[in-house]
């Protein structure tokens, strides 16, 4: 599946998308930031605090215990400051 | 005979160029004259946030989710209210205080719904469409945290 990041998350992780294949046992949104944790240091750094990332599926809003089955695109990013 | 024009025209642009708030109105009021109000807000760049001045904000966004998360709140808009027709302008790049950031106009039969939609979609653009800000300041760079009221004024219009 292709993830994107966003503001200080790309920044963070150091890229802004690629392609990823997490194993079959990560099934949920907290379980895919807690997978690409332990990928890097800089994963680390960026999900260090899971609870404050925002993520969308396919451009929109999920919550952290929705399903990454069939997601062809993943978007991790900040609280939205826009407007 | 030509039947009432009932219709709501929507218009959505993501653009980095400036907009014009008058010829906005005039599009979308252009040959209506069903449309008895519109009302107009502009977010502008602010250098006076706190104890230091910002010198220049930089807007980031994700472009493919953007233009559909306004799109998913102007039709909730349009179906809480009788509008007549909603544009929104959401600008990205860098900005230096005093420059546009984001155009929201309504346009209704009354004015109650003109105002009350377009402080709606301000609060929903606020907390819930892809866009950071970078704040440049003399004392360093960094991005702008979300506030707390931001996200209660989009809570009020939540229906239980």
């Amino acid at each position: 599946m292709r993830v994107k990041y966003f503001a200080w998350v790309r920044e963070r992780v150091g890229k802004a998308e690629e392609t990823i294949e997490p194993p079959a046992t990560v099934r949920t949104v907290e379980e895919l930031i807690a997978w690409l944790s332990g990928q890097s240091e800089a994963y680390a750094y960026a999900f260090e605090k899971p609870k404050v990332i925002r993520t969308a599926i396919d451009h929109a809003h999920v919550k952290a215990d929705a399903a990454i089955a069939g997601a062809r695109e993943i978007a991790f990013f900040p609280p939205m400051t826009g407007g | 005979m030509t039947p009432p024009m009932t219709s709501c025209p929507v218009t959505i642009r993501i653009q980095q160029d400036d907009f014009d708030i008058a010829r906005e109105i005039a599009v979308l009021t252009e040959s209506r004259t069903d449309i008895g109000a519109v009302v107009s807000f502009s977010g502008i760049c602010r250098a006076d946030e706190d104890s230091s001045k910002i010198a220049a904000l930089t807007l980031e966004h994700y472009p493919d989710m953007a233009e559909e998360e306004i799109k998913r709140h102007v039709d909730e808009a349009i179906s809480r209210w009788p509008l007549n027709g909603v544009t929104v302008v959401h600008r990205v790049g860098r900005f230096m205080p005093g420059q546009n950031i984001v155009l929201v106009l309504t346009a209704s039969q009354h004015r109650r719904a003109a105002f009350e939609a377009a402080e709606f979609l301000m609060d929903y653009l606020k907390t819930s469409a892809p866009f950071w800000k970078k704040e440049e300041r003399d004392t360093g760079t960094g991005w702008v945290e979300a506030h707390a009221r931001d996200d209660e004024a989009a809570a009020r219009w939540t229906r239980s």
